[in-house]
Order: structure tokens, then C-alpha cells, then sequence
């Protein structure tokens, strides 16, 4: 099977460049046959791997990609348990939301760029995590940043999206500019870029806690947070919803947005050195996921409250990463990618029948008209808001009791965590009640299709019972102690979400407390606005960061250098001008300056003879 | 080498003859003469002896030349045509070449007016270029390096845009002293060569390890210093490039970037640093610091400019700053990386004034606020120019970014707070770059407007840049292969 791993990302690219150079060419029903297909056998490739797979990583080079000096890095692959979970989600969920667009998209002008970027943000991201050396994951993290960029701003001629993707890409440029840092010093340190290799150099030269360790992980932390949307680089992807609902399920929830997470996984052996940047990865997770729990609840764009979501949950899979649970948060990144992908599948098809429609306020009573639709929605916010037997519980569940037992202080995370937890069964169930439930504000006029209604189906199933799944990382991970807490620890973490439901069901339908006067007064008007709007953050990024660029941009406008050039310039003209006055075409003049001149040639000689 | 010189000089007077012919002629001649040149190149290249192309590290001193020309001409001084080409030179040349061609697609519909004249300044500018790559004489060198830069005079000063005259004669001075002071310093080191030795010689060869004490050998090295970095352009002596790339015709513009700022590059290489090892190792944090200054300065002019071709101007500062903190890092890593920088930006820059050029002969503006929204209008120039866009923000896959990886990799080995600096211009990169597009291809257009899509010659020319650029960024390792021996005996000479 090793001969056959080169297959997985070289589909997708294949159908990639068919469709750049002769997507005009193919009718819609070949661009979508391509698109979707090509995704769809790399699935098959990544399914066959799976089966045949006896537990010992795979690798394979393909080519030499640089070699200088003592730098050496390949286009080679390194897949073992934690590469496949990656594979099989990145291909099996991609092709159902590939398919899922075949049927959103229809009719767009533009239907074979969309899918050859889509198909080329499947191949950047399948060499992302089957890359065997850091470089190697540079390119796909680029690659997939790129994609990105492409997608946000797929209805580009929309300036407000070309501003969001801009947006995107400059800010995770600056988490990546970080990162390759963290490469440059980490191969100034051990002189290679393979991960395993580092792996093991850096268990045996550094002790626990060296500083050198802690500045490396740090720095890729930085690339981690700016990829993954965690604090302080979170801002660009509630705005990131720009782009086509598929791709925001694909894209910026499933798959590259936990790219952070899988970062840190597969770099735990040099983490585990660094306890400090540990700690920070579960500080920035728990303040993470409480501040977007917050900012979700006071927004009413459909899609923005998924993507305020999806950074709460990454912040859980970074709570998880920081306190050691690596394969729980692996497990979380997956059952993740199986809800998210299709709450957002599901809140595609609520905007694709109701003419765009964005604003939950406008919807409601949808719950008889859109039944499949409903159902899938249903499912999905049971399984965010980690309700019990659904996939999101067994994965939350494991995060939330490990940073109860985190040494040092677990106990303040797990507090975090387990309110985070209360927040988010309140607003996906506000969601699900609002939108569902009450009164119809707008009718859709049309149903989904087959290819929408089939994705929905099958991500129905994995997100309800995709807690049964048993991933195959343990020999990826260290294993961790597993303690017993306590059996109140147990109850209150299930206890938490089903009373931000019941909650949710007292606010927004049973109607027996009402939030609005809350929200009307004075301070909960305050906290209403201040959270809406993110926490402010972007408005302090644009006083710390942007004024100041702008401002720099315009004051250098005039190009301040030339002036110094102008100036000599100048000079040559004011003495141009002095020596031309001289010549006047007065004899009597010319002949007085000379003799001063010769007296004083004649001084000059008189002192250096005597 | 003599030969290749000579077809490109001579060819230069056959198209300003041909003009009488016919006006449409020279064109097809300065085609045939590039295609010739280039294809005797290709040929007396694959002819060379294998092994020598091998990256074998050999013993003590690697004979890293593959050719080698010397003919005595002012015997006297010890001056000689002597010429030689390395992998360095080898690549470079063949740049020059492919670029000219590049350059003539460019002109082709563009210049109607006197093309004769036009092409023989072309072909005689390239003839220029590759001197200067090739000559291992120093006042062969220097010969060149002027025969470049007058044809380059004239093609800003005839056949540039609105304010030429201003931008041409502004190039020509910032050239002409820089050229100056690199002639004084010439003469100060063959002078020095000569006392010690007894004759005079321009060699490089001789004049290589010409022990000189310390502060003549720093004002020597700092005139070749200056002569280059201008060239280069570094800041702070980068303003005459703005005005002169706005100005000249697109094929100027091509060549200028893509060839004509890299002797300077090349002469900080071969000899700046060789040539002085222990000066140059005492200055490199100020050439390094003046490169990061660079890439951020060049990146915010960038972002702030309006016209398309001032911004691609300014792109080039900030993209030439690594060149030179590549050099003055100087180990294998970040030399690589610099020379990789000089192929890829010499491609994607090229290719962005072409854009630039086609735009304004289809537009007849480079005001970015007049545009917008043109990928409505010409898809296959947008999808062009997004390719080059993300080539020039560094995008792994595509030549640039193996060329910054690989500078910034050496840099922070050698210097890391440098590299800290330079990595900030990973996010100006990307901001300016996203910005040109934005402003030119993307965001609300008009569906009315009369805007042709790319012909095929255009589209062909393209592709060719499109294929190098990505064949560059995920292969480069034959252009690394053919590099290494140089930047080993490089690395040789300036330790010992």
C-alpha cells in the first residue's frame, strides 16, 4: 500500500489542474463528476490504506525537494494512526461536502474555479498531515492558508469578501511567520526537519523545561494559533464566513482549521519538553473557548454563531493538548469534524432554500417545513452541546475530566471548561429553538436535493455515533494516567449542558423568563454590544496594528529618501545659479577678482616658503 | 562565450539595419538572434563534460569552471579579455537569455515607433548582461557593465512612458557614479595587486587574496559596496528605481528587474565579498541591516503606492533586500537562497510588469483606483496575475519561497535577531501583494468594459514563467545542484 499513498493527494491535484486549464471547456455535469470524484477516490485510497494498515507507520519519499548543506527535506510521507484518523476525515468528510456542493453551487459562473480550489485545498491539506518533516507541513499549512484566501474570496467581486480573505491571510501569516521561526531555530538547534527524527534528538538533548524547547514550541504555538483561530489570532474567522457555506463546513470547521491541533499532536514529543508553552496552550484553550461561548451567544448571523462555535471547540481541543489528553483531543478533533461539518451543511441547505438568509431572527418554524433538515440540525447541536450518547459527549467528556485532573491548576481549566460547556448547550440550543421552533418568518421555496440531502444522512450517523469510533493513536501518544475523579465531577459535566438546554428552553420558547429585558437594560446592553463585537478585539487590533501601518504607509508615501537626493540636486542648482552670477561680462569686475585671486595665491605660496 | 557575445552584438546592428527593410523585420530578427543565442547556448552547455556537473566536493580547491576564454588586450596593464563561466554564471546567463525573449513577446505589439533602433538597444543591452556575467577580468567587467547601461538609457529615455526623460537621466546618474566609484576602486586594488606583485593585472584569479590592510581594503570594499548595492537596488540608494521601472517601456521594465538588478546582486557575490573577505565579514551587519531595512521599507512603499508598476517597483526593493542579507549572511544555506532569489524574482517580477504593460496598452492607465474588478473582464490575466501574486508573497510551491526559506534559514544561523527582522516581511509581503490584486483583478467590476483577455502570444509567454516558477518551487534541486559548486569555492576563498 505504501507504493499507493502518493495517490491520496495526487488525485485531487490531478482533477485540480484538469479543471484550471480546462474547466471552461467541461459542461457542469463533467466539472462536478471531476471535482467530486477525484476527492471520492482518494477517500477509496485512504479507506484501502486503513484496511490494510498493520499498525506500523508507512513511509515513502517521493523526491529530493531541497537539499543544501545539511538541510535535506523530501517530499516524503510519514503516516501512522493519528496521520490516518486525519486522512480519513479530510477525504471522507471532504467528499461528502464536495458532493454536498455539486448541488449548492450549481449555477454559478464560476463552478470549475470553485471546485479546482476546493480540490486543490484537499490536496494542500492531505500533505499538511502526511508530511514527514516540517518543511514539508510548511508548504501544505501555506498551501492550505492560500486556498483559504482563494475561497473566502470566491465571490470576490464583492469587496467586503475580498477584505475578509485578505484579512485571513494576513493574520495567519503572521502565526506562520512565527512558525518558521520555530523552524529556523529548531534546525539551527539539531541540523534536520523530520519530525521524528527531531522527536527523538529532542528527547535526548534537552531536559524538561529547557528554554530553548520552550522558545521552539512557543513559536510554533504561534503558527498553531493563527491556523486553529485561537486567542489573539482568532478575528479573521467569524469573517471568514465570506465564503460559500460548504466551504466554511469544510474548510474553516472540519478540516484546516484544526491544522493547530494537529500541529501540536504531532509535535507532543517536543511539547512534553516545554511544560510552560504547555500551560499556555491550555490557558489560551480555556480563555478561548469561553470567550467565543460568549461572543456566539449575542450574535444572529446563522453562520456567525457557528464560526464563534468552532473557536470554542478548538479552544477545548487545545484545553485537551495542554494538559496531556492528546488523543482525546484528537478523538474531539474528529467528532468535531463530523458535527460542525454538519451543522454548517445543514445551515447551508436553511440558507440555500430561504433566499440567503442569514439572520436567525428571520427564520423560525422551520422544524416541519425542512424535516431532514431539522433532524440533521437537531443532531448536530446535541452533539455540540455534548449531550449524553452523542459523539461530542464522549470526546468533550474526556478533555473536561482530564483537566480536572490536571496537576497545578486543573481545577480552575476544569472550571472554565464545564461553563464553557453550560454556554454552549444554551446558545446551540437558542439555535436550534429559534430557528426551528415558533413562528415561520420566511418560507422556503424549494427542498434540498439528493446530493445535499445524502451528506446530511451520512454525517447524521457519524455525528450521533461517532463517539463509538476507536482511534488508532495509541502508539502515537504517551499514555496517560487515567484516573477516576469523582462520581460528582461525572454528573456535573453532564448535568451542565442539559441545563443550558433547559435554559434555552425557558428563554427562547417556553417563554418563562424573558431575556429581553436583561439584554434592554443599561449594563446588559453594554455586555450585549461588548460581546457581540468579538470582545473588541478587532477594534484594538485596528488602533495597535492597522492605524499605525496605514499611518506609516502615508507619512513614507513621499518617499523621505529622495529628498535627500532632491536635495543634492537642489544644491547643484543654487551653486549653478551663484556661479553664473559671477559672469557678468564686466571687464573691470573680472579683472579685480583676479588680482584678489593672485594676492592670495602669492600669500598662500610667501607662507609655504617661509 | 565569445561566440554567444558576439551573436547578440552583432544581431543588435542587423535589427537597426533591418529596419530599412522593413519596420516590421527587426522584430523577427532580434527573435531569431535571441532563439539562435539561446539555442547555441542549450547546445555548447549539454556538450559540456558531465562530471563536471557533478556537486562531487572534491578535495582542496574544486575546479568549479567549466569554461574558460582569456585573450591578451592591453597587455601592457595586464588587461585581458578573459572570460569564464560556473554554475553561477551558467544560470544567470541563461536567464538573460529566456528573459530577453520574455522581453522582446513584450515589446512586440507594444513599440511601433523606430524598432530597429529599439531592438539593437535590447539585443546590445543583453550583450551587456551577459559581459558581466561571464567576464573575469575586471576591467572587461567593468567594460559591460557600462555597455548595459547606456542602451538602458535609451530605451527609458526614447521609448518611455510620460515622464522619461526625468526617470532616465535619474537611472543614469545613480548608475554612472555607482559605475565610477567601482572603476576607483578597481584601480586602487590593481594598483595594490601590482606592488606587490610587480605587474599589473585585472584578473580575477590574480587579484583574488590580494592581501590589503585594514582601512584601505574597507573604503576599497566599500566602493564596490556601493557600486553594487545601488545596482541591486538597497536601500537607501533605491530611488532611482521606482521612477526608472514606472517609466521604462515593459520590455525595459523586464529587463531592468529581471536581469540588470541582479549583476548587482552578482557583483556583491563574486566580488564584493571574495574579493575583501575580512572587510566584508566587518561590514556585513550593515549590509544586513540596510537588506532588512529594505524589505520592510520597500514592503510599506509598496502597499502605499497607487500605480501598478510603482508598486511592483517597490516589491522588487523589498524582494532584493533578501538578496543581499543572503549574501552578507554567507553560508551555503542563505547563498542559495540568494541566488534562487535571483532566478525567482527576476521570473515573478518579470512577469508582473508584463502585466503591468499589458494592462496599460489595453487601458492606457497604471492608476490601480481606475481599475478593479478586471478578472470579470479577462480571466486568463487574472488567473496569470494571482499566480504571480502569491509567488511574490512566497508561497511554498513556487521558486520564490524556496529562495526566502533558504535565505532566512542561513540568516538566522548567522544572524538571528536579522532574521527575526526579515521574517516580518513574510506579512508586509503578503499585504501588499493581496492589496495589488485586490485593486486590480478582484472586487466590483464593470462588464461593459473593453478589455481583450490574453492573446495566445501573451498567454504562451506567460505559461513559460508559470511552468519555471512552479518547477523551480518543488524541484529546485538540479538549479541548487549546479549552484553548489560555486557557493562552495565562494565559501573557500573568503576563508582563506
Amino acid at each position: 500500500m505504501t507504493e499507493l499513498l502518493w495517490l491520496i493527494p495526487a488525485l485531487p491535484l490531478a482533477s485540480a489542474t484538469l479543471l484550471i486549464f480546462c474547466g471552461r471547456m467541461l459542461g457542469p455535469r463533467w466539472v462536478a463528476l471531476l471535482g467530486v470524484g477525484s476527492v471520492g477516490a482518494s477517500a477509496v485510497c485512504v479507506l484501502l490504506t486503513v484496511l490494510q494498515w498493520q499498525g506500523q507507520p508507512l513511509q515513502r519519499e517521493l523526491w529530493t525537494w531541497m537539499q543544501v548543506g545539511e538541510l535535506s527535506a523530501g517530499v516524503s510521507f510519514y503516516v501512522d494512526g493519528l496521520t490516518l484518523v486525519m486522512l480519513s476525515v479530510i477525504t471522507g468528510v471532504g467528499f461528502l461536502i464536495h458532493l454536498y456542493s455539486a448541488e449548492f453551487m450549481a449555477g454559478d459562473d464560476s463552478y470549475a474555479r470553485y471546485f479546482a480550489y476546493l480540490n486543490l485545498f484537499v490536496t494542500a491539506m492531505l500533505v499538511l498531515v502526511m508530511a514527514d518533516n516540517l518543511l514539508l507541513l510548511y508548504f501544505g499549512w501555506e498551501g492550505v492558508g492560500a486556498c483559504s484566501y482563494l475561497l473566502i474570496g470566491f465571490w470576490h467581486f464583492d469587496a467586503a469578501n475580498g477584505a475578509a480573505a485578505r484579512k485571513a491571510f494576513v493574520v495567519t501569516r503572521v502565526g506562520d511567520a512565527a512558525m518558521a521561526l520555530g523552524l529556523f531555530l529548531l534546525f539551527t538547534e539539531f541540523g534536520t526537519l523530520d519530525i521524528q527524527a527531531l522527536g527523538a534528538a529532542a528527547g535526548e538533548r534537552w531536559e524538561i523545561g529547557n528554554p530553548t524547547a520552550v522558545l521552539a514550541t512557543a513559536l510554533l504555538l504561534g503558527g498553531a494559533v493563527g491556523k486553529s483561530a485561537q486567542l489573539p489570532l482568532h478575528t479573521w474567522l467569524p469573517d471568514a464566513m465570506a465564503g460559500p457555506t460548504p466551504v466554511s463546513a469544510l474548510i474553516h470547521a472540519a478540516t484546516m482549521v484544526t491544522a493547530g491541533v494537529y500541529l501540536i499532536a504531532r509535535t507532543h514529543e517536543l511539547f512534553l519538553l516545554a511544560p510552560p508553552t504547555l500551560a499556555a496552550v491550555a490557558v489560551i484553550g480555556v480563555l478561548t473557548l469561553l470567550l467565543a461561548a460568549f461572543t456566539a451567544l449575542c450574535q444572529n448571523d446563522i453562520k456567525r454563531i457557528l464560526a464563534w462555535s468552532t473557536i470554542s471547540q478548538i479552544g477545548y481541543m487545545f484545553l485537551g493538548l495542554g494538559v496531556g489528553a492528546w488523543a482525546a483531543s484528537v478523538f474531539h478533533l474528529m467528532t468535531h469534524a463530523f458535527f460542525k461539518a454538519l451543522l454548517f451543511l445543514a445551515a447551508g441547505a436553511i440558507i440555500h432554500c430561504l433566499h440567503h438568509e442569514h439572520d436567525i431572527r428571520n427564520m423560525g418554524g422551520l422544524r416541519s417545513r425542512l424535516p431532514m433538515v431539522f433532524l440533521s440540525f437537531l443532531i448536530g447541536a446535541a452533539a455540540l452541546a455534548a449531550l449524553p450518547l452523542t459523539s461530542g459527549f464522549f470526546s468533550k467528556d474526556l478533555i473536561v475530566l482530564a483537566a480536572f485532573d490536571a496537576p497545578g491548576f486543573g481545577r480552575w481549566l476544569w472550571l472554565g471548561a464545564i461553563l464553557g460547556a453550560f454556554l454552549t448547550a444554551l446558545y446551540s440550543f437558542r439555535l436550534v429553538f429559534v430557528v426551528f421552533f415558533g413562528r415561520a418568518n420566511t418560507l422556503p421555496d424549494r427542498q434540498p436535493g439528493a446530493a445535499m440531502a445524502m451528506p446530511l444522512a451520512v454525517l447524521c450517523v457519524f455525528a450521533f455515533a461517532g463517539g463509538w469510533i476507536g482511534i488508532p493513536v495509541q502508539a502515537v501518544f504517551p499514555v496517560t494516567g487515567d484516573g477516576h475523579p469523582p462520581l460528582w465531577v461525572e454528573a456535573v459535566s453532564i448535568g451542565l449542558p442539559l441545563l443550558g438546554v433547559a435554559l434555552a428552553y425557558a428563554l427562547f420558547l417556553g417563554r418563562q423568563f424573558k431575556a429581553d429585558g436583561l439584554v434592554s437594560s443599561t449594563p446588559g446592553q453594554a455586555a450585549y454590544r461588548f460581546w457581540h463585537h468579538g470582545w473588541r478585539v478587532d477594534t484594538l487590533y485596528e488602533w495597535l496594528w492597522v492605524k499605525p501601518f496605514l499611518g506609516l504607509a502615508t507619512l513614507l508615501k513621499s518617499e523621505p529618501v529622495d529628498r535627500l537626493y532632491a536635495a543634492v540636486v537642489s544644491l547643484c542648482r543654487v551653486l549653478n545659479t551663484a556661479f553664473s552670477a559671477t559672469q557678468t561680462g564686466r571687464l573691470r569686475q573680472y579683472a579685480t577678482v583676479m588680482a584678489a585671486g593672485a594676492v592670495v595665491l602669492l600669500g598662500i605660496v610667501w607662507r609655504a616658503a617661509g | 562565450m565569445v561566440y554567444l557575445l558576439a551573436i547578440l552584438f552583432l544581431g543588435g546592428g542587423l535589427a537597426w539595419f533591418s529596419e530599412r527593410v522593413n519596420p516590421q523585420a527587426p522584430r523577427w530578427v532580434a527573435l531569431g538572434v535571441i532563439g539562435f543565442a539561446l539555442l547555441y547556448f542549450t547546445v555548447a552547455v549539454a556538450r559540456l563534460p558531465v562530471e563536471q556537473f557533478s556537486p562531487l566536493p572534491s578535495a582542496q580547491q574544486p575546479d568549479t569552471w567549466l569554461a574558460h576564454f582569456k585573450l591578451d588586450w592591453i597587455p601592457r596593464f595586464g588587461i585581458s579579455f578573459e572570460l569564464a563561466m560556473d554554475g553561477l554564471s551558467l544560470i544567470l546567463v541563461a536567464l538573460t537569455l529566456l528573459l530577453g525573449l520574455i522581453a522582446l513577446s513584450a515589446s512586440w505589439s507594444e513599440i511601433e515607433e523606430r524598432t530597429g533602433f529599439f531592438q539593437a538597444n535590447l539585443l546590445w543591452s543583453l550583450t551587456g548582461v551577459v559581459g558581466v556575467f561571464v567576464a573575469l577580468d575586471l576591467f572587461l567587467f567593468f567594460v559591460f557593465y557600462e555597455v548595459m547601461l547606456v542602451p538602458m538609457y535609451l530605451l527609458i529615455a526614447i521609448w518611455g512612458h510620460e515622464d522619461r526623460a526625468y526617470a532616465a537621466m535619474k537611472f543614469f546618474l545613480f548608475t554612472q557614479l555607482s559605475g565610477l566609484l567601482m572603476l576607483v576602486s578597481i584601480l586602487a586594488l590593481a594598483y595594490q595587486h601590482a606592488g606587490l606583485a610587480g605587474s599589473y593585472s585585472f584578473s580575477y584569479f590574480d587579484l583574488l587574496g590580494t592581501p590589503l590592510d585594514g582601512t584601505v581594503g574597507f573604503w576599497v570594499m566599500l566602493g564596490f559596496f556601493l557600486a553594487f548595492t545601488v545596482k541591486l537596488p538597497g536601500f537607501p540608494f533605491h530611488t532611482w528605481l521606482p521612477d526608472a521601472h514606472t517609466q521604462a517601456p515593459t520590455a525595459g521594465s523586464v529587463l531592468l528587474a529581471g536581469i540588470l538588478l541582479k549583476t548587482g546582486a552578482y557583483g556583491l557575490l563574486r566580488f564584493a565579498v571574495p574579493l575583501f573577505p575580512q572587510a566584508a565579514a566587518e561590514f556585513a551587519p550593515v549590509a544586513m541591516a540596510l537588506g532588512a531595512a529594505g524589505i520592510l521599507y520597500g514592503a510599506v512603499l509598496a502597499f502605499a503606492q497607487n500605480d501598478f508598476k510603482r508598486l511592483v517597483a517597490y516589491s522588487s526593493v523589498s524582494h532584493m533586500g533578501f538578496v543581499l542579507l543572503g549574501i552578507y549572511a554567507w553560508n551555503s544555506l542563505a547563498l542559495q537562497g540568494a541566488i534562487m532569489q535571483m532566478v525567482a524574482h527576476g521570473l515573478s517580477t518579470a512577469a508582473l510588469f508584463m502585466t503591468a504593460g499589458a494592462l496599460q496598452q489595453r487601458m492606457h492607465t497604471r492608476d490601480m483606483s481606475r481599475m478593479g474588478g478586471l478578472w470579470l473582464n479577462a480571466p486568463r490575466m487574472g488567473a496569470c496575475t494571482l499566480l504571480f501574486t502569491m509567488a511574490s508573497l512566497g508561497l511554498p510551491g513556487l521558486a520564490n519561497f524556496v529562495a526566502e526559506f533558504l535565505v532566512l534559514l542561513g540568516l538566522f544561523q548567522a544572524a538571528p535577531l536579522m532574521a527575526v527582522i526579515a521574517a516580518l516581511g513574510l506579512v508586509t509581503g503578503a499585504i501588499y501583494s493581496l492589496i495589488m490584486l485586490q485593486r486590480s483583478f478582484q472586487g466590483p467590476g464593470d462588464a461593459s468594459r473593453q478589455l481583450p483577455d490574453y492573446g495566445n502570444r501573451e498567454l504562451i509567454t506567460m505559461l513559460v514563467m508559470v511552468a519555471l516558477l512552479v518547477w523551480l518551487g518543488i524541484h529546485p534541486q538540479p538549479l541548487l545542484e549546479l549552484a553548489q559548486p560555486t557557493v562552495d569555492s565562494l565559501l573557500l576563498e573568503a576563508s582563506g
